[in-house]
């Protein structure tokens, strides 16, 4: 039908990386002048196939035609020149350096660094109504800001097709709102916008033509007129949902874990965390939900003793342990499933053996006193590898070697191990394949059911309503709902974790 | 399994090997571009150690190991303790200092001259670990600056308090009794190999030991592998600083005991400056591994000693040979990095090929 | 909404004094006088102190400079100490063989040598940069030992460790303004025979050499700020990987930065061997390389603020070889500073920096007025003692690049 030739068309693109595939046989056509959005789960490949089309990485396979003309993008400048402007996830922006700099970096050429550039940056600032001041440092401004520099700065070199990365994750509301003012505005001047994200709502709200990815390939296209998240969310997964849902409540009496007006100030003396109190008891899960950024990592990092909160109390059945350092607490019988497993959970170069010990290193059967018992991390790590469905060559195999869900099935056991009497589990399915998925849940419900206290923190809201006996809403910093997980949908959370309706 | 584990050591030691082989092209390419005989030179390198010079060898390797080690410490967790230099200086002319005041005599004397040498060179180490986990002064800055004032204040301390003989000043010279000599396995003109080398047999097994099969040998590592999980681990990371700048600054104090208590018996002329850095080299080269190290220390020391042979019988200056370790350095950290990436290539193109394989069944 | 605030480019502590730069330092050339007429020690500052206190710190600043251009794009040099030994042995060697001009040239070349073997081994191949580093510093120490053994050996005026009697660069003398400049520092007036002596060290015998080395700062402060090159270099050691996205290429930026490096500490080993010395000696440097490393970061990774350092750094190591009343003098000089910093610091209520600095300065002080000397070592540690203090209290206002020090690998960006 269309007589214009698409603005972007991708065939056939493959990439590969040590350990995954993470494009193949991706195919994606962007009409000219529209907001089209690429949709799918963390893990699903979005991201590398950005960084194909802007020329950060070169794909293994397949063809790129941009505006009718088959190109090779060997660098981020043949894409700049082709007309493609990218907008990072991570701004890719120098803090110590002032906005006029960051601008002209790379673009010198077109107006110069002084004057001329400066007068450009207005001039694309009032157009758009981006409120950017050349000569403010970067560090000064806020995250919205930053964004719409990282726009600008796409606009300032002329592009006509502009990828956003994730662009409203680090949004609150009324700024996601703003951007897609801005976006509808670049559209209407003929600008063909690529907008990634994995929040159905979001999508469903700005594009005109929708393509899902699952598993590294493209898996279809949808359109947002007619389509409803429960179909985006199916052909995102794959399959029939899984579904987390507990069965009859096991919440016992017994308090395990009781925070009560825990606030947490950062060194410029924001609250970080405010008044934050909670109990969990034993057998029960806590879920926390929220839009990441608000508090959850703060807050687990508080109950783990890796912040000292600077005021309010923690307990940890009777005893109080709100100045107590982290071994202590682990050591205590708290499990600590980190959100960032590569960062946090794992010594990625270490064998498995070693990464079984990590956080658990100064009890058995890790260690006799001052000693490792190497033979008996060794032995307990088989058991977890067996009971965990671990899949790996060996215990020696270093943890790198690992796919996510292996990895993550790892520390759940990990975790699991040596009778724990609270469990902080951060994302635990957060870019783990659907069997891994299922088995984590079955894990926890497991030890739910044996009388552990889990608080769950999760971005998955189907998966905070299956597992959860309550659910806590976070925003800024602050518990401003409670909900039953019987009695909520998905859509009165995400109300209530954007502030629309606090209850 | 086996094949697997087999390829590991082959790939281990293909690193070491490109380094050797490096380091001995340019060695001669700058012995024949200064218009000298590579051929003069390699022979009398691989000549038969002379009886005096294998004594060296094996006194020097005590040196150098033990300064590896205590680099290793740092290195181990992340620390870039480049101040073993001024450590091992103060804790040198403390002990010394305190052993010939003699206010103990014997076997007495000697043990605690150690427990000194130890105990300042902790300390000295740890003013870098206080600025750091307190001030948040990078620890390469701060020892390199400890250093420069380590070198100034011993030479005052000296000057003031020392013996002057002539033009050259000394500490008191400690009792003869006092001495721990060792044992001559030539004869009495080739020199004693000494008892206190003893220490960097010690040090080595200890490092292994505690790296190994500790509690705290596994923070240790955790910390180097990744600080932000070992801190999820329950790892205090300020502590951890502190104990392994001083532990490292500890072991670096007992550096040149053996010559103190085997030779020199004064803090003077007769120290030995330099081999703080040599020992960093070394951890560098043997990669922080306790028989890594070892066979480092034992290629420069034998460098160094061997090449005192060039001026008997060829026009080269032994100087060469630090060119030859220098250079050994340079291209041992740089054959690693390149070992590990070819491997990562060896590793994708694999596990594309499995993964590719299980589609096409699947498909 | 927005979240922008617009306060601009507030300047550090450090560049709001360096703007005041001219005022300071005639409060400074005050204080120094009243110092000097209070413990009548006129070589506090005669022209002589002042000539050798540049040309002690032309190498330092070399130093700093070079390890200025490297870190500015992401590159930590300590290699500094080897490439300056480097540059020593080939000032040596050019001008033995074709006269003073061709020997900088020469310290130039063999400390870009350096460079560039530090920027194989960080840029290309992702090594430590820090080990790589210890690694050239070893390297350059022994290649200008070997060399010079090897080579210098048969020159005239050559031995085994040294090389004598080589050209220097030109000496400049402004006739007019250096013998009125000269006897009116002589007078010993207040202030004004002080302000004499600096023109008097500026006009007077002053090598050419020395005014080189002040021109590279200008002109590398002028390139790395004040071009779209500098801006490009400058974004690769704030995030390269943003530099990266917008089409710089990061790895050449890199290497340039580390070559210029290279040579700019050449360079200063170039200026020890003819200038500092009549030739070349063994291990020459002295730990320059590691002082100016310092300086640098004293100046807060900026050519005005390491200009400073290094001066401060240059004055102290002079004045050790000079009489040693000054030396003594200079304690009072100091004790005076850190009591100014610590009211400084209690009127911007630091009251934990105010308290430091004054016990620091009273206890100066008290060593002033309760003895009669210094013993000369103690200058010696100045320089170090006082960049340990400098980050022990300033190590939070201490900005570097952000991104320096850091491993980069194309493609990484995203």
């Amino acid at each position: 039908m269309t007589q214009q030739p698409a603005a972007v068309e991708l065939r056939g693109i493959g990439k590969r990386f040590p350990g995954v595939i993470a494009n193949h046989d991706v195919d994606l056509s962007i009409r000219p002048g529209t907001v089209h959005a690429l949709i799918g789960e963390n893990g699903a490949g979005k991201s590398t196939l950005m960084k194909i089309l802007y020329g950060v990485q070169k794909p293994d396979d397949g063809t790129i035609v941009i505006n009718g003309g088959e190109i090779e993008l060997k660098s981020p400048t043949d894409a700049i020149e082709a007309g493609v402007g990218m907008v990072f996830q991570h701004f890719m922006l120098a803090d110590n350096l002032t906005v006029l700099e960051n601008m002209v970096l790379g673009a010198e050429k077109l107006h110069g660094i002084g004057d001329d550039a400066r007068a450009e940056i207005r001039r694309i600032s009032d157009r758009f109504g981006f409120d950017l001041d050349p000569d403010v440092l970067v560090e000064r401004l806020g995250v919205a800001a930053r964004q719409r520099l990282e726009i600008a700065k796409v606009l300032y070199r002329g592009a006509r097709i502009i990828i956003l990365d994730e662009p409203t994750a680090v949004l609150v509301p009324q700024e996601v709102d703003a951007l897609f003012d801005n976006l509808r505005e670049l559209r209407d001047a003929g600008n063909s916008v690529l907008f990634i994200s994995h929040k159905l709502d979001e999508v469903l709200a700005i594009a005109d033509d929708i393509t899902v990815m699952r598993r590294g390939t493209t898996v279809g296209t949808a359109d947002p007129k007619s389509a409803t998240k429960r179909q985006l969310a199916e052909l995102m997964v794959g399959s029939e949902l899984p579904s987390p849902e507990t069965a009859e409540s096991t919440v016992t009496d017994v308090v395990q874990l009781t925070l009560d007006d825990v606030t947490l100030t950062d060194e410029f003396g924001r609250n970080l965390l405010s008044d934050i109190s909670l109990k969990i008891r034993r057998g029960e899960v806590l879920g926390i939900a929220g839009v990441e950024g608000n508090g959850q990592s703060e807050l687990v990092e508080t109950i783990m003793g890796m912040r000292i909160p600077s005021s309010g109390r923690i307990t940890l059945g009777e005893t109080d342990v709100t100045h107590w350092h982290t071994r202590k607490l682990r050591e205590s019988g708290i499990g600590y499933i980190p959100e960032d497993r590569h960062r946090h959970g794992l010594l990625l170069d270490s064998p498995l053996w070693e990464n079984r010990m990590l956080g658990h290193q100064t009890q058995p059967p890790n260690a006799k006193g001052p000693w490792i018992n190497r033979s008996g991390a060794r032995k307990d790590t088989s058991r977890i590898v067996a009971d965990y469905d671990v899949r790996a060559p060996g215990i020696d195999t270093p943890a790198r070697a690992l796919s996510g869900g292996n990895q993550q099935k790892l520390i759940v056991g990990r975790e699991m191990s040596g009778d724990p009497v609270l469990l902080i589990a951060s994302h635990p399915t957060r870019g783990v394949d659907v069997g891994a998925q299922a088995a984590i849940w079955g894990h926890i419900k497991r030890a739910r059911k044996e009388g552990l206290a889990v608080l769950l923190i999760s971005a998955d809201l189907d998966e905070l309503i299956g597992l959860s006996d309550t659910i806590q809403v976070v925003l800024r910093g602050r518990f401003v709902g409670t909900f039953e997980p019987s009695a909520v949908t998905p859509q009165d959370l995400g109300a209530a974790m954007t502030g629309g309706e606090a209850a | 399994m086996n094949a697997f584990s087999l390829r590991r050591v082959g790939l281990a030691l293909l690193a070491p090997a490109i380094a050797v082989v490096v380091s001995v092209i340019v060695t001669t390419i700058v012995i024949a571009a200064v218009g000298s005989s590579p051929g003069d030179f390699w022979s009398a390198m691989f000549s038969n150690p002379l009886p005096r010079i294998r004594v060296n060898v094996v006194n020097q390797t005590a040196m150098i190991y033990t300064s590896a080690v205590a680099a290793a410490i740092g290195f181990r967790m992340g620390l870039f303790n480049i101040g073993l230099e001024g450590q091992y200086l103060m804790a040198s002319f403390a002990a010394a200092s305190f052993a010939g005041a003699a206010y103990v005599g014997g076997f007495l004397n000697v043990g605690l001259s150690l427990l000194i040498a130890i105990a300042v060179g902790a300390a000295w180490a740890g003013i870098a670990g206080i600025l750091r986990t307190t001030r948040g002064v990078s620890e390469v800055i701060s020892t390199i600056m400890l250093n420069a004032i380590a070198l100034t204040l011993v030479g005052y301390l000296v000057d003031r308090y020392g013996v002057h003989e002539g033009n050259t000043v000394r500490t008191t010279k400690i009792a003869a009794g006092d001495m721990v000599k060792g044992f001559t396995p030539y004869q009495a003109r080739d020199g004693q190999v000494w008892a206190l080398a003893i220490i960097a047999v010690l040090v080595g097994v200890g490092f292994w030991v505690l790296l190994n099969k500790t509690r705290f040998g596994f923070d240790l590592r955790a910390s180097g592998q990744s600080e932000s999980a070992a801190l999820a681990s329950g790892v205090n990371p300020k502590r951890m600083i502190l104990v392994s700048m001083m532990l490292s600054g500890g072991v670096a104090g007992l550096i040149w005991m053996p010559a103190l208590f085997g030779s020199a018996g004064s803090y003077g002329t007769s120290f030995q400056f330099g081999l703080g850095f040599l020992g960093i080299a070394v951890a560098l080269l043997g990669r922080n591994s306790p028989i890594g190290m070892l066979f480092g220390a034992v290629l420069f020391a034998y460098l160094s000693a061997q090449s005192n042979t060039l001026t008997f019988s060829t026009d080269i200056s032994p100087s060469i040979v630090q060119i030859t370790q220098g250079v050994a350095v340079l291209a041992v950290v740089i054959s690693y990095e390149v070992v590990r990436r070819w491997r990562a290539r060896l590793e994708q193109r694999v596990v594309s090929r499995e993964l590719a394989g299980a589609m096409g069944a699947t498909a | 909404m927005s979240t922008t605030t617009k306060t601009p480019a507030t300047p550090s502590l450090l560049e709001r004094l360096t703007k005041g730069w001219f005022y300071l330092a005639l409060l400074g050339i005050a204080v120094v006088s009243l110092v000097r007429i209070v413990t009548d020690t006129n070589d506090l500052d005669s022209a002589g102190t002042i000539r050798a206190a540049i040309i002690a710190t032309c190498p330092i600043l070399m130093a700093a400079l070079g390890g200025l251009w490297a870190e500015r794009a992401g590159v930590v040099n300590i290699g500094l100490e080897g490439q300056m030994i480097l540059g020593t042995w080939g000032a040596a060697f050019f001008t033995y063989h074709y006269g003073p001009w061709i020997g900088i040239l020469g310290a130039a070349l063999l400390g870009l040598i350096g460079g560039l073997m530090h920027a194989v081994a960080t840029v290309t191949f992702g090594v430590d940069h820090i080990v790589s580093g210890v690694a050239i510093n070893l390297i350059g120490a022994g290649a200008a030992t070997y060399l010079a053994e090897a080579v210098f050996s048969d020159y005239n005026g050559g031995g085994p460790r040294q090389l004598v009697g080589l050209d220097p660069p030109t000496n400049i003398t402004i006739p007019g303004i250096s013998d009125w400049s000269l006897d009116l520092a002589d007078k010993h007036w207040f202030f004004v025979s002080d302000i004499a002596s600096v023109v008097a060290a500026l006009t007077t015998r002053i090598s050419s050499l020395s005014v080189v080395v002040f021109a590279l700062v200008a002109l590398s402060a002028f390139l790395l700020w004040r071009t779209s090159f500098g801006l490009r270099l400058r974004s690769c050691g704030e995030n390269p990987q943003a530099a990266e996205t917008l089409g710089v290429n990061v790895i050449r930026y890199k290497y340039i930065a580390v070559l210029i490096s290279g040579a700019l500490a050449g360079i200063g080993g170039g200026f020890l061997a003819l200038v500092s010395s009549s030739g070349y000696s063994a291990n020459q440097t002295g730990g320059r390389g590691y002082i100016g490393l310092a300086a640098m970061i004293f100046g807060n990774w900026r050519p005005s603020g390491l200009l400073a350092g290094a001066l401060t750094f240059g004055y102290t190591d002079s004045l050790r070889l000079r009489d040693a009343d000054a030396v003594h003098a200079l304690l009072l000089l100091v004790a005076l500073g850190l009591l100014v910093l610590a009211v400084l610091r209690l009127v911007r209520k630091q009251v934990e920096g105010a308290i430091v600095m004054g016990v620091a300065g009273a206890a100066i002080l008290a060593w002033f007025l309760f003895t009669d000397s210094v013993p000369r070592e103690f200058t010696v540690m100045t320089p170090y003692v006082t960049t340990l203090f400098v980050l022990a209290l300033g190590a939070q206002r201490l900005r570097m690049p952000a991104a320096d020090g850091k491993p980069y690998r194309k493609g990484s960006a995203g």
